[in-house]
C-alpha cells in the first residue's frame, strides 16, 4: 500500500503537463478559470488534440486505441490536467458510448463508430431521460417499431445535454410494448442528422442552454445500429450508468475548484477590510470543504485500486456521485458567498458569449451566482441523490 | 399586534418571581443551575409548593381547579420559573392524565383524582410504550381481560420514566384483540402497589436510572380505574399526545441552557490565551443557537396566540417538539465542546449522588458529557422526530 | 401581548394579496421583468390610490400611522408574487431615511410626492471594498462653498436608473472606516457629475453601478446631522432587513407551496413521489424552515422600533441569519424535488430560488449578521 508517486509517475505527469501547456489555448484556459461558459468548438479544438495523441479515451484498454493506462496513471492525468485548466471531456463518447459499444456491439460497430470517438471526430448525447421518466427511467416510452431493416421511432427525450451540438445520439428505446418495463428497452444509435429529428433548448435558470428536448417523428433507424440484442438495453444502460457514476465526482475538477476559491478569498476583503483568507469563519468553511474533498478523493482512490486489481466497480461508487455533487455545490455556494454584493449583476453577455463588455465588479465575481445556481443540477442529474441512496440502501446494506 | 406586557402582566409577574423566590428551596435551585440530578424529596417539595398556591396545574381551567390564566400569564410563568431556576414540573399527572381525567373521565373519577393531581400528593407515571410498541404505538400487546368487576392486566411497559417514584400509573392496554388495531385499545388508571406490578430499572447510557421496565402478572384492577369508555383509549392517548407536544419543546429551559452556555464560554480558555467566548467561531455557534431559540419562542408564541383565539393546538405543534428537541441536544453538544478534556472524567457519585467529591475539572465540566448522552433521548421519546415528520406530511402537508 | 393582526392590516393584507394573485401571474411578471424600467408605473400608481406608499409612516409625516407590521405585510405578499415594483428601495429606505432623519422641508419636498407616487428613490450605500461594512465608506463630500462637491464610486445600486433621488452616504470627515465621519446626502438623480452602469440583477431587478464625480449639492441636501448619518443609516438598513425577511417569507411560501403541489402529481414508479417518506419528511422540514423564518420576522418586526438599539440591532440579524438559513433550505430543496424541471428557467420555482438567493446577501449574509449577533448578545 503506499501513496507515494514513482519516478515513471513523476515523468508521466510532467510528459500531461506539457501536453496540456502546448496545447490548451489561453481563451479556453481563461474561460476554465473563470467559469465562463464553453462553446462547441473550444471541446472540439481541445478533445481533438488529446486525440491525436490518442488521450481523449483515456480509460480504454489499448486493445480499442486507448492507451491502457494504469488507475495511477489515469488519477494524475484527470488531476494534471485539471490544474492547467483544462475544459471537461465531454464524457458521452468516450466514457458512455464507447465502452458500451466496445463490450456489446459487434465487429461491424466497433469498426464503425470507435475510431471516431477515439479522434473525438464526431460528438455524441446521450438520450435516456423523457418528461414522464425521469427517476423511474425503465418507465420510458419512446417506442422503436421494426419496419424491415429499419427501426421507426417515435417519442420525445429530455434533458439531452449537448443534443445541439451532437452529431450521434445513443438512445434507450422501447421495442417491446408487452414485456416487463426493464425487459422491452433496446439500445440504439441514431445519426442527429436523420429526417424527423427535432432539438428544442430548454434554458436554464442561469440563462444557459446546455440542454435540450429532442423529438423523434417517425425516424428511421437502420437495423444495424441496435446495439447487442433487441430487448436487452437495460443491461448496457446499468452498465453505462455505472461508469458515469464514477466519472461524476468530479473530483479534479474540485480540487481546481478548492484553489479558485482561495484565489477568490485572496483577492475579496472582508468586513474588517482585512483579505478574505484572513477571516477565520470564511477560512475554516474553506478548510471544511477542503476535507470533503480529500476524503472524496480517497473513496475513490479506494475504487480505482478495487478497478486496477480486477474488480466492478460496486454500488459504493454511488457516494461518490452524492458526495461530489454536494462539494461541487458547496464551492459554488462559498464562492457566490465570497463575492458578496457582486453576485447580484447579471452579465449574459460575459456568461455564454465572447462579449468584451466589461465586468461590473470583479471578473471573478461574473459567474459566480450563475454557477451556484446551475451547480444545483447536480444533485439531479445521472439519477438524484435520493436514487442514489436508494441504491446504497438496497445494493449495500440491504435494506 | 404588540408584543409588550400589560400593566397588570407586570404585576403578574412580579407575583410569580415573589413566589418562587419565598418558596423554592435553594438547594433545588442550586441543583437546577448546576444541571445536577434532582431526586424525588427535590420534585416534590417544589411541586407540592406550587400545588398550594394552586398554580402546579396551571393550565387547567378554573372549573377543575386550575387558576384558568391566559396564555401570556402561562407563558411569563413559565418563564419566570425557569430564569429563577426552578425544576421542570413533572408532566405525567398536571400535564398529562389530568386533562385526560377532566375531559373523558366520569364525575366519581374526578373527585378521586383531580385533587391529589393539583396537590401533587401522587405521584404519576406513564404506560404506553412496550417492547415491541414504539413508534407503532398502536401495535401494544398490554392485555386486559375483564372478569366481573376486575380487569386482570398482563404484559410489559417499558421507557417508563421514574416509575419507580411513581404511586400510580396510566396504561393503554388491549381489552380487545378481535378489533382492528387502534379500536381495541383502552385507558386504565392502576395503583402501582397493586400485586403483580414489578418495576425494573433501565440505566441509560450516562449511568442513570430514570427510565423503567413495568411488568404486569395478573395485576387486578378494578373497572371503576377505566377512563371514558372500553376500546375508545386511542383517542384519549391522541388527545394526550397532542398536549404534551406543545410543552415538550422546553423553550425556557433551553433559555436558561444559553444563557448556562455563555457562562461556561467565559470561564474556559480558548487555548490561545483568552477565553472561549472570545473565539469568533465559538460566539458565533452560541448565537446560531439562540437565534434557533428565539425561532422556536416566537412559533410557540403564536402557536399559543391562535390558541387563545380559541383554536385548538394543531398538528403544526409537532414540530416545537421536534426542533425543541434538537435545540435541546445541540446545548448539550456545544457545552461537551466547551469544556475540552474535562468532558472525559466520569463522576457518577457526584453526578447521582450529591457527594461532596471534589470535581477534577471545573465543577460543570463533569455534567457535560453525561448529559449529552442523556439528551440525545429527546429526539426519541414523546413521538420519535421521524415520526413527528410523518404526522406533519399526512395531517399538515397532505401527502 | 398579543400576535393577531388588526383589522385594518387584515384589510391590507387581503388588498395586497388580491393585487399579486390578480396581475401578479408568473406569466405577466416576466413581461413586467423584460419591459423597458424592469416595473409597472401603473402598478406603481395603484400602490399610491390604495395608500400602499403612504400606510407605515405616522401620520405628521403624510402617512397613515401604520409602522413596520404593516411594512411587512405589503412585503410578504410581494414575495409571494415576486413583485418588481421598487417597494424596497424607495419606500422602505429611501422613505425609511427621510421619515427616520429628513427635515421638515425635505419630508415636504421628497416624502409627500413619494406617498402619492410622484417620486421614486434609490439608496447609495454598497462599495467594492466594504463588503458589507456599512462604516466602511469611502466615497467622500467635500466642503463646497456652502454645500459640498461628492466624489467616488457607489456599486449595486437598486433602482437607480427610475430614481428621482439618490440617497448616498459619503465621508465627511474621519478614516475610512470610523462610524463617526458618514454622513447621508439627498442628492438629485439627475446632476451634472453622476454616471450610471445599469444592469439586471441574477432575480431580475435592475441595478447600477454609480460613479460621483465632483457632484455638488447643497448644505440642505443632509439627511439628518452631518457626520452623524451611521446611526441613521444603520437604523434604516436594520427597518429594511425586517421588510426584506418579510419578502423572503413570501418567497418561501410561495415555494413551498409550489413545490407540495408538484410531489402530489408528480409520478415516478407508479405512484406520486411525494408518496416517498424522504420527500415527505424534506418537504416538512421546508415547512419548518418558513415557519421559523416567519416567527423570526415577526418577532424583528415587532422589536425594530425598541429604543434600545442593541434590542434592534438583534432583532434585525436575528432575523436576517434565520432567513438567509431558511431560504436556501426552502430554495435549494424545491429545486431538488422538482427534479430538472427546477433548474430550468421554465417554472417559478428557479425565480423564487434565485431570489431567495439574492435576498440571502442583500444588506448582508448570514455569516455577516450571525457574526454581529455573536457580538452583540454572546459576547456582552
Amino acid at each position: 500500500m503506499d501513496l507515494a508517486l514513482s519516478a515513471e509517475d513523476r515523468a508521466f505527469a510532467d510528459e500531461v503537463r506539457a501536453f496540456a501547456r502546448a496545447n490548451l489555448s489561453p481563451a479556453t484556459i481563461a474561460k476554465t478559470r473563470s467559469g465562463r461558459h464553453y462553446d462547441r468548438d473550444d471541446h472540439l479544438a481541445w478533445q481533438r488534440a488529446l486525440g491525436k495523441r490518442g488521450w481523449h479515451v483515456y480509460t480504454w484498454p489499448k486493445k480499442y486505441g486507448g492507451p491502457g493506462w494504469s488507475v495511477t496513471q489515469r488519477f494524475l492525468f484527470e488531476n494534471v490536467l485539471a490544474e492547467e485548466g483544462a475544459p471537461r471531456i465531454l464524457p458521452f463518447g468516450p466514457k458512455m458510448v464507447g465502452p458500451v459499444i466496445y463490450t456489446f456491439g459487434n465487429e461491424e460497430q466497433k469498426r464503425r463508430f470507435l475510431p471516431d470517438i477515439v479522434t473525438s471526430n464526431i460528438l455524441w448525447c446521450q438520450g435516456y431521460s423523457e418528461p414522464g421518466s425521469g427517476s423511474d427511467l425503465a418507465s420510458l416510452r419512446t417506442r422503436a417499431v421494426r419496419d424491415g431493416d429499419h427501426y421507426v421511432v417515435n417519442g420525445q427525450k429530455t434533458w439531452t445535454s449537448a443534443a445541439h451540438w451532437a452529431d450521434w445520439i445513443f438512445c434507450l428505446v422501447r421495442t417491446d410494448t408487452d414485456a416487463k418495463p426493464q425487459e422491452g428497452i433496446s439500445f440504439l444509435l441514431i445519426d442527429m442528422k436523420s429526417p424527423g429529428i427535432t432539438v428544442k433548448p430548454i434554458i436554464m435558470l442561469d440563462g444557459a442552454h446546455h440542454v435540450n428536448d429532442v423529438f423523434f417523428d417517425n425516424v428511421r433507424v437502420p437495423a444495424v445500429n441496435l446495439i447487442g440484442k433487441e430487448g436487452e438495453g437495460w443491461t448496457y444502460a446499468k452498465f453505462l450508468l455505472a461508469n458515469e457514476r464514477l466519472g461524476i465526482a468530479e473530483v479534479a475538477a474540485s480540487k481546481r475548484g478548492v484553489q479558485g476559491l482561495r484565489d477568490i478569498a485572496r483577492a475579496e476583503l472582508a468586513d474588517d477590510g482585512g483579505k478574505l483568507i484572513d477571516d477565520m469563519g470564511f477560512r475554516e468553511k474553506i478548510a471544511d470543504l477542503d476535507l470533503q474533498l480529500s476524503a472524496l478523493e480517497m473513496s475513490e482512490l479506494r475504487a480505482l485500486s478495487t478497478m486496477q486489481l480486477g474488480g466492478a466497480p460496486g454500488p459504493e461508487v454511488s457516494i461518490l456521485k452524492i458526495r461530489g455533487s454536494e462539494i461541487q455545490q458547496r464551492i459554488a455556494e462559498l464562492a457566490c458567498e465570497a463575492v458578496g454584493n457582486y453576485a447580484m449583476p447579471y452579465q449574459p453577455e460575459l456568461l455564454f458569449r465572447d462579449s468584451n463588455e466589461s465586468p461590473i465588479g470583479p471578473a471573478h465575481a461574473v459567474p459566480a451566482a450563475a454557477r451556484y445556481l446551475n451547480m444545483r443540477k447536480t444533485s439531479i442529474y445521472g439519477g438524484t441523490n435520493e436514487i442514489q441512496k436508494n441504491v446504497i440502501s438496497k445494493m449495500v446494506l440491504g435494506l | 399586534m404588540d408584543l409588550a406586557f400589560t400593566k397588570e402582566d407586570i404585576a403578574f409577574r412580579d407575583e410569580v418571581r415573589d413566589f418562587v423566590a419565598k418558596n423554592l428551596p435553594k438547594d433545588i435551585a442550586d441543583k437546577v443551575a448546576g444541571g445536577k440530578h434532582l431526586e424525588r424529596d427535590d420534585y416534590m417539595r417544589w411541586q407540592q409548593a406550587l400545588g398550594r398556591q394552586g398554580w402546579l396545574v396551571y393550565t387547567w381551567p378554573k372549573k377543575h381547579g386550575g387558576p384558568g390564566w391566559t396564555i401570556t400569564q402561562r407563558y411569563i410563568f413559565e418563564n419566570t420559573c425557569a430564569e429563577m431556576n426552578a425544576p421542570s414540573i413533572i408532566p405525567f399527572g398536571s400535564k398529562m392524565v389530568g386533562p385526560v381525567i377532566y375531559t373523558f373521565g366520569n364525575d366519581e373519577q374526578k373527585q378521586r383524582f383531580l385533587p391529589d393531581i393539583r396537590e401533587s400528593s401522587v405521584w404519576w407515571c406513564q404506560g404506553y410504550s412496550e417492547p415491541g410498541s414504539g413508534s407503532d404505538l398502536a401495535s401494544l400487546r398490554t392485555k386486559a381481560v375483564r372478569e366481573g368487576d376486575h380487569y386482570i392486566v398482563n404484559g410489559s411497559k417499558t421507557w417508563n420514566t421514574m416509575g419507580h417514584w411513581a404511586d400510580w400509573i396510566f396504561c393503554l392496554v388491549r381489552t380487545n384483540p378481535e378489533a382492528k388495531q387502534q379500536e381495541g385499545i383502552s385507558f386504565l388508571l392502576i395503583d402501582m402497589k397493586t400485586p403483580g406490578i414489578t418495576v425494573k430499572p433501565i440505566i441509560m447510557a450516562d449511568g442513570g436510572h430514570e427510565v423503567n421496565e413495568v411488568f404486569f402478572d395478573n395485576v387486578r384492577v378494578p373497572a371503576e380505574n377505566l377512563v371514558g369508555k372500553e376500546g375508545e383509549g386511542w383517542t384519549y392517548a391522541k388527545f394526550l399526545l397532542a398536549n404534551e407536544r406543545l410543552g415538550i419543546a422546553a423553550i425556557p429551559q433551553s433559555k436558561r441552557g444559553v444563557e448556562g452556555l455563555k457562562q461556561m464560554a467565559k470561564s474556559e480558555r480558548d487555548g490561545a490565551g483568552k477565553t472561549l467566548i472570545d473565539d469568533a467561531s465559538f460566539r458565533e455557534k452560541i448565537a446560531d443557537l439562540e437565534i434557533q431559540v428565539t425561532a422556536l419562542e416566537y412559533t410557540e408564541l403564536r402557536a399559543l396566540s391562535a390558541m387563545a383565539a380559541g383554536g385548538a393546538p394543531g398538528p403544526e405543534v409537532s414540530f416545537l417538539k421536534i426542533r425543541g428537541s434538537e435545540i435541546q441536544q445541540r446545548i448539550t453538544e456545544l457545552a461537551v465542546e466547551a469544556v475540552g478534556y474535562y468532558a472525559m472524567p466520569y463522576q457518577p457519585a457526584l453526578l447521582w449522588h450529591g457527594a461532596n467529591e471534589e470535581p477534577i475539572g471545573p465543577d460543570y465540566a463533569h455534567l457535560a458529557a453525561p448529559r449529552y448522552f442523556n439528551v440525545r433521548k429527546t429526539s426519541i421519546y414523546g413521538g420519535s422526530n421521524e415520526i413527528q415528520k410523518n404526522v406533519i406530511s399526512k395531517m399538515v402537508l397532505g401527502l | 401581548m398579543d400576535l393577531s393582526y388588526s383589522d385594518e392590516q387584515k384589510q391590507i393584507k387581503e388588498g395586497v394579496e388580491r393585487f399579486v394573485r390578480e396581475q401578479y401571474a408568473f406569466d405577466t411578471r416576466r413581461k413586467i421583468a423584460g419591459s423597458e424600467k424592469g416595473w409597472l408605473p401603473e402598478n406603481w400608481a395603484k400602490f399610491a390610490e390604495l395608500g400602499w406608499l403612504g400606510m407605515s409612516f405616522s401620520e405628521a409625516d403624510g402617512g397613515f400611522g401604520g409602522g413596520a407590521i404593516e411594512t411587512m405585510i405589503a412585503m410578504e405578499a410581494f414575495g409571494s408574487g415576486l413583485v418588481l415594483e421598487p417597494y424596497l428601495p424607495t419606500v422602505v429606505m429611501g422613505g425609511g431615511l427621510l421619515a427616520a432623519g429628513g427635515s421638515a422641508a425635505q419630508k415636504e419636498a421628497l416624502l409627500a410626492p413619494m406617498i402619492a407616487g410622484e417620486k421614486q428613490f434609490a439608496v447609495a450605500y454598497v462599495e467594492k471594498q466594504a463588503r458589507f461594512n456599512l462604516a466602511d465608506v469611502a466615497v467622500v463630500a467635500k466642503k463646497d462653498g456652502a454645500g459640498y462637491a461628492i466624489s467616488g464610486h457607489k456599486g449595486v445600486v437598486y433602482n437607480a436608473a427610475s430614481a428621482d433621488t439618490i440617497f448616498v452616504t459619503a465621508r465627511t470627515s474621519g478614516g475610512q472606516r470610523d462610524e463617526k465621519g458618514i454622513t447621508v446626502f439627498a442628492v438629485d438623480a439627475k446632476s451634472a457629475g453622476i454616471t450610471r452602469r445599469d444592469y439586471p440583477t441574477q432575480d431580475a431587478l435592475r441595478a447600477s453601478e454609480l460613479t460621483f464625480d465632483n457632484v455638488k449639492v447643497g448644505a440642505d441636501s443632509v439627511v439628518g446631522k452631518v457626520d452623524d448619518g451611521h446611526a441613521l443609516f444603520e437604523g434604516v438598513i436594520d427597518r429594511s432587513i425586517v421588510a426584506l425577511c418579510a419578502e423572503a417569507v413570501g418567497c418561501m411560501d410561495a415555494i413551498n407551496k409550489a413545490t407540495l403541489e408538484y410531489i402530489k402529481t408528480r409520478k415516478q414508479f407508479g405512484v406520486p413521489i411525494g408518496k416517498f417518506q424522504v420527500l415527505q419528511h424534506r418537504m416538512v422540514d421546508c415547512f419548518t424552515n418558513a415557519q421559523e423564518a416567519r416567527s423570526m420576522t415577526l418577532m424583528a418586526a415587532l422589536k425594530i422600533d425598541d429604543a434600545d438599539a442593541t434590542v434592534r440591532k438583534k432583532a434585525a440579524s436575528g432575523a436576517k441569519v434565520q432567513i438567509g438559513k431558511s431560504g436556501k433550505f426552502c430554495g435549494q430543496s424545491a429545486v431538488q424535488m422538482h427534479g430538472g424541471m427546477g433548474v430550468t428557467d421554465e417554472l417559478s420555482v428557479s425565480h423564487y430560488f434565485k431570489r431567495l438567493t439574492m435576498i440571502e446577501t442583500l444588506f448582508g449574509n448570514q455569516q455577516h449578521h450571525l457574526s454581529r449577533y455573536a457580538n452583540l448578545s454572546v459576547a456582552a
